[in-house]
């Protein structure tokens, strides 16, 4: 069974490889960019998927994380720093200390007021941004260059989509092996009993800081992909509406489903882009589904296929 | 010169606060008493001021707009709690977020669909267009007018909460759900009234701000959120507090918007005061939220016990 699926798996990861050779003997070319839109909010629904189903913590202000990267890459380009071996590093870094934070007030609270704390936080960050003349306010910040990745040229479309590609792959390895180690499992105890947990002797809080910092730092690392693929750090990409989607997609894939987000991210941008070409109305019908969605699969699309984590 | 402007602003504040209130109060009794988070309430505020200032253009008056506003957005509220939202009670609430999610996405396509993409224009009444002389200072009388509603509309909502047999089951159910239901109170019945007048104080809101804002799509978004910020201020479930957290948010948003980049031009440059006011005073409310829950995590009058 297992290896039936690693196989499935490993399949799917050859044909995400080679479909940009394949769009281009189509002369599709438009959609490789697409696709690596694609992968970049698969990635960041995924970071924010560890931190709602593996650390059960509803989180209402990724944005912040995700935008916050976008914009930090390219502010410390128009600063000089072009290299992606120093910036991204960088930027994951300045955002996982401004998680830490964030995180350390916003455990205070629980339940529905935990939602509104982040938030809150979220819409801070987004009006002092747009507040500074330096990240160019309410037009955003736009970059003349891709971020230089030296040996790999990321001005190539292809490049930047595999590039999308690998550290999507490399983010699921990496959020596999945490729910498998002793962190993981001591994350799922406190998802199901936090109480007892604490009473074992768990520094829970900290534990869950920890599983915030992490989906926050994955999510800049989506963020300085993302404006490399833009050309551009917006402020709708700071804005609550864009944290609700990054839920709307988690939910909507499975909460705590390995594949949840990737699955949530390619269903919901994918239906916008095939309506888009079919009706003017495509909102209608994404909300229309998205009922059903609720109603008739409780446990995401995911948990229709499967029904172990 | 000053003292004129900090008590316009004051009115100013207070208008905003009580239009709040007006979203708030629906928010907070099915978010205390249900415990369901309700992203689409600001659809219900669109809904309304579309729906009134279409029917005030039909007509060409503005009470037949109103009146057809709060009817017609308590018939949707009715209908929308009877057949859709009743089945999402029971469930967590990342599933009640989805749904309502999907409920803005699809009013905002409907009210597109209806009216189109451009904003509707709603006038204030005629009588109402000119200024009042108040002590000295000259203030626009329709301002006044919504002062005045949404001060009625308080003291009504306070004295039904409060006072009648009916504010009792609520309150009732606000603390203590599955108490209240032992006790007989049929709580459900209970709870699609309160989601119809709910809708209804939406649509007031929405009618009475549409000429002050514009009536656009999109408008019920921007809301929502400074009511969720007004309800978890004041404490989930409580009347009580979203008036208090009301009229804190009014009070401080518009004040902050109003005299901070003239104090901030006493420390800093004009430049940078020009700047930075503006943000600082949209953060402000933010930073009131944080402190609030920092201090006290579950507002200022929990409901619960």
């Amino acid at each position: 069974m297992r290896t039936y699926r690693s196989l499935g798996e490993l399949s799917l990861l050859s044909l995400a490889i080679a479909l940009p050779w394949l769009l281009q003997a189509l002369g599709e070319d438009y959609y490789i960019g697409f696709a690596t839109r694609l992968l970049i909010y698969a990635l960041a629904a995924t970071s924010l998927n560890f931190v709602v189903g593996y650390g059960g913590m509803v989180a209402f202000g990724h944005a912040a994380f995700f935008g916050g990267g976008a914009y930090l890459v390219a502010l410390l380009m128009t600063g000089g720093l072009i290299s992606a071996w120093a910036s991204w590093p960088l930027t994951m870094f300045i955002v996982a200390l401004l998680a830490w934070a964030i995180g350390a007030i916003s455990l205070r609270t629980r339940g529905v007021y935990f939602i509104m704390i982040t938030l809150a936080f979220a819409q801070m960050i987004y009006y002092s941004v747009i507040s500074l003349k330096i990240a160019g306010g309410d037009d955003g910040l736009p970059i003349d260059q891709r971020s230089n990745l030296f040996p790999f040229d990321l001005a190539n479309d292809n490049v930047l989509y595999w590039l999308a590609l690998g550290l999507l792959a490399l983010s699921l390895l990496l959020l596999k092996r945490l729910s498998h180690s002793r962190y993981g499992h001591a994350l799922a105890g406190i998802r199901q009993n936090e109480t007892r947990m604490e009473a074992l002797g768990y520094p829970v809080q900290q534990l869950k800081l920890v599983c915030f910092v992490i989906g926050a730092a994955l999510a800049a690392l989506a963020g300085a992909l993302l404006v490399n693929q833009n050309g551009m750090a917006g402020p709708g990409q700071l804005y609550w509406t864009q944290s609700g989607m990054l839920l709307v997609m988690v939910i909507l894939g499975g909460v705590g489903q390995r594949y949840g987000g990737v699955l949530g991210a390619f269903v919901l941008l994918g239906l916008e882009e095939v309506l888009a070409q079919v009706t003017e109305h495509n909102h209608l019908y994404i909300g229309l589904i998205l009922l059903a969605v609720v109603l008739y699969a409780p446990r995401g699309l995911a948990g229709l296929f499967c029904k172990s984590r | 010169m000053m003292v004129q402007l900090i008590i316009e602003q004051l009115l100013n504040g207070l208008q905003f606060g009580l239009m709040l209130f007006l979203l708030a109060a629906g928010l907070t009794l099915v978010f205390g008493i249900m415990d369901m988070i309700n992203l689409s309430h600001g659809s219900l505020y669109m809904g309304g001021a579309y729906l009134g200032a279409a029917a005030t253009q039909a007509s060409g008056s503005f009470l037949v707009g109103l009146l057809t506003a709060l009817a017609g957005m308590a018939l949707i509220g009715l209908l929308l709690e009877a057949t859709l939202l009743r089945r999402l009670y029971q469930r967590d609430h990342l599933s009640q977020v989805l749904a309502t999610f999907a409920l803005i996405l699809i009013a905002n396509e409907l009210v597109r669909m209806i009216w189109g993409p451009q904003p509707l224009m709603l006038n204030a009444p005629e009588i109402l267009s000119g200024p009042v002389d108040l002590l000295g200072i000259s203030y626009p009388s329709y301002r006044l007018l919504i002062i005045a509603v949404g001060l009625a509309v308080a003291g009504l909502l306070y004295w039904l909460v409060g006072h009648t047999r009916a504010g009792m089951w609520v309150r009732a159910g606000a603390s203590n759900r599955e108490m209240a239901e032992a006790l007989g109170i049929d709580v459900r019945k209970l709870f699609t009234g309160i989601f119809a007048l709910g809708a209804a104080l939406c649509a007031l809101a929405g009618m009475l701000l549409g000429p002050l804002l514009a009536v656009q799509v999109g408008m019920g978004e921007n809301i929502l959120i400074l009511a969720f910020v007004v309800i978890v201020i004041g404490g989930i479930g409580s009347i009580r507090g979203a008036l208090v957290g009301s009229l804190l948010v009014g009070m401080v948003d518009t004040l902050g918007r109003a005299l901070l980049p003239s104090v901030l031009r006493i420390f800093a440059s004009p430049d940078i005061a020009a700047h930075v006011g503006p943000a600082l005073a949209s953060v402000l409310i933010y930073l009131l939220m944080a402190a609030v829950l920092f201090w006290r995590p579950t507002g200022l009058f929990p409901a619960r016990t």
